[in-house]
């Protein structure tokens, strides 16, 4: 399942998609270190698979608090994505 | 000589009138349904209460929102062309430039001769600028401009869940009705909107000196939640307002030279 | 009493033809949302109840409101019913419930069993949320988002300019559709930027249903442009209370070339039925009723 978590404002869409297919193996659960803000979770989903989520507080804030990983200029590579050995992390801005 | 700087905004029209490249006069009107209509009346009484006529202005220059609709405009510049240079006029150690408006909010990190080094906007969404408080004033049924006193005089911190202003609305009113005192939503108010606007800043980066301009800078409790935010002191030059019409006066003295 | 032009009406249908005492498993569904809370009780499966129900201040009682509702003159009481799951924003707040499962979750399964299992993308417009799901043949999730945290989009943002308006909310789409051609749509998605630009609409001139042909033309856009995010297919379904208003939809249909899958039941009860029938797979793999 692609999770997309995030919302689309008068500004523009902020989403992180988690590929949670590619996550139900995750020995690591690097996402739940690597992010400054710490956004992630694991939850067990309606499926009953164990799989990385945003957590409920900041799905309504990331423009906000992904914000320190994008500055205006001279972004480098997203610790979430960097982090994530399954490639399982995307971000729609 | 004379130059014209006029700066629309959402709510407001700047227009700051420049004597041979020092500030001779300055004029805020407010911005009507129609924008064009505004702008011709705001640049009519700016020039009478300065006491000249059309064709002693040299040259024109338009920023802000409704730049476009300008017909007696020679040029059009960005708001961040145009604060920076503005910001670099009035307080030359300025390095982190913070606008916030009516509908927009922006950050700008220049170097000392004014050049935009860095910039980031918040726009197209009432959450990021000063309609957020107007908003929520109107739920509180408060004029704007009682908004930041009574924000100071908050006395406990009270999250506010909602992002988007029509949201927010409905929270303030939960509040009202779980009792919660009018100062105690004013500062929560505050410290939403100061939050947003300083992961903006984080974005270019703060480096001192600091400068708050724009309308929503006269508003004393939106200044202490963000000075809390920051750590740090913001300065708050004179006529905070009208430094987008002055750094575009500025732009249109140097482009008459 | 200053008269809501924004409010659905509440409503209540029971099946003529089946009875509950006669199935081996009742099960219910009650999707407890911002502006109406749902309940639809399942006998074997089938529609046998549902209530829509305004939410109330708090979800607990807004859920029991629902459920004593859709239960109201069948004699069958909470204890009866075999399993019961939550849903929507209240659903850990439903304290007679079994399990809580997502309102995701719920309104795939619900507009597969409501468009049958040809549906595979669902569009959903609550009172303070939009949705949207992409599903398989069984009802099971493959891609979704939600946007709860700006109005545009929502019933909400379209209560506020049928309030502005002063033009009751279920008269908002077929007003929409009397003007000949439609206008371009309001320029500005935040809600309360569009609202200012309504009202110098109206102070232009412009008729009331014309500038809520433009607003109507501005969702549709930016709902499609939520759907396109998770791809598009042509056997769409829309749901939630949004689905009522024809202004809206037929300019999503018009926008995507496609038409939605027409379905019987009221369009609201998606989440609800799709907790139902959850219910119902549960009670099976369980083997054992409560």
């Amino acid at each position: 399942m692609i999770a997309n978590y995030g919302y689309m404002d008068g500004s523009g869409e902020y989403y992180i998609s988690i590929d949670t297919d590619k996550c139900i193996e995750c020995a690591s659960r690097a996402c739940l270190q690597v992010c400054p803000s710490q956004l992630f979770e694991i939850m067990t989903d309606d499926y009953d698979d164990e799989v990385a989520a945003i957590k409920k507080d900041g799905r309504r804030s990331l423009k906000y608090l992904c914000a320190e990983c994008k500055p205006a200029t001279g972004r480098g590579e997203l610790p979430c994505q960097a982090g994530c050995p399954n490639d399982a992390i995307k971000h729609s801005w | 000589m004379f130059n014209v700087g006029i700066d629309v905004g959402a709510k407001t029209i700047k227009v700051v009138i420049l004597r041979d490249g020092q500030p001779f006069a300055q004029y805020k009107g407010l911005a009507g349904m129609d924008t064009a209509e505004s702008v011709e009346q705001a640049y009519t009484e700016a020039l009478k209460e300065a006491g000249i006529s059309r064709d002693q202005v040299k040259r024109v220059v338009s920023t802000g929102v409704g730049r476009k609709e300008v017909p007696f405009s020679d040029e059009e510049v960005t708001e961040v062309g145009a604060d920076s240079k503005g910001i670099i006029f009035v307080m030359p150690n300025c390095r982190t430039c913070i606008d916030v408006g009516a509908e927009e909010g922006r950050a700008i990190r220049c170097d000392d001769g004014g050049k935009v080094r860095d910039f980031a906007v918040n726009e197209k969404c009432a959450a990021g600028a000063g309609s957020f408080v107007e908003s929520m004033s109107r739920a509180l049924e408060l004029k704007l401009h009682e908004m930041g006193e009574l924000s100071l005089k908050a006395t406990r911190t009270v999250p506010m869940n909602a992002q988007c202003a029509v949201f927010a609305e409905s929270e303030v009113v939960s509040l009202i009705h779980s009792d919660t005192t009018k100062e105690d939503i004013a500062r929560s108010v505050h410290d939403a909107i100061a939050s947003r606007i300083i992961s903006m800043v984080r974005r270019v980066g703060i480096e001192p000196e600091i400068a708050l301009i724009g309308g929503v800078s006269h508003n004393v409790g939106f200044v202490e939640c963000l000075e809390r935010g920051l750590e740090t002191k913001v300065t708050i030059p004179d006529n905070a307002e009208f430094i987008g019409a002055l750094g575009a006066a500025l732009l249109a003295y140097e482009g008459s030279k | 009493m200053t008269q809501e032009y924004w409010r659905w009406k509440e409503n209540n249908w029971k099946s003529a033809d089946k009875d509950w005492t006669k199935a081996e498993i009742v099960t219910a569904g009650i999707d407890v949302g911002s502006v109406s809370s749902q309940a639809v009780i399942l006998a074997d499966g089938e529609l046998y109840a549902y209530a829509s129900m305004r939410t109330g201040s708090n979800s607990p009682d807004s859920a029991l409101n629902a459920i004593t509702a859709a239960m109201e003159g069948t004699g069958l009481t909470l204890d009866k019913i075999h399993y019961i799951v939550g849903t929507g924003y209240g659903r850990v707040n439903v304290p007679f419930a079994h399990k809580a499962i997502t309102e995701i979750a719920c309104h795939a399964r619900g507009a597969n069993f409501m468009g049958g299992n040809k549906v595979r993308t669902i569009l959903d417009m609550g009172g303070q949320d939009c949705k949207g799901i992409h599903c398989d043949e069984k009802g099971k999730v493959l891609n979704f988002l939600m946007n709860d945290k700006c109005a545009a989009g929502t019933g909400r943002g379209m209560e506020v300019m049928a309030d502005l308006l002063s033009v009751p909310i279920a008269e908002v789409g077929p007003m929409s559709l009397e003007v000949k051609e439609d206008p371009p749509p309001v320029s500005s998605t935040c809600v309360v930027f569009a609202k200012s630009e309504a009202m110098s609409l109206l102070k232009q001139g412009w008729p009331k249903n014309k500038v809520l042909a433009a607003y109507c033309s501005a969702m549709a856009h930016r709902v499609v442009t939520l759907l396109e995010r998770i791809g598009v297919e042509k056997e769409f379904f829309i749901t939630g209370g949004i689905a009522k208003n024809i202004g809206v939809v037929s300019r999503i249909e018009k926008e995507l070339g496609i038409k939605a899958i027409k379905s019987e039941y009221d369009s609201q009860i998606a989440g609800a039925l799709g907790a139902a029938l959850f219910g119902k797979a549960l009670v099976e793999k369980g083997g054992k009723k409560k």
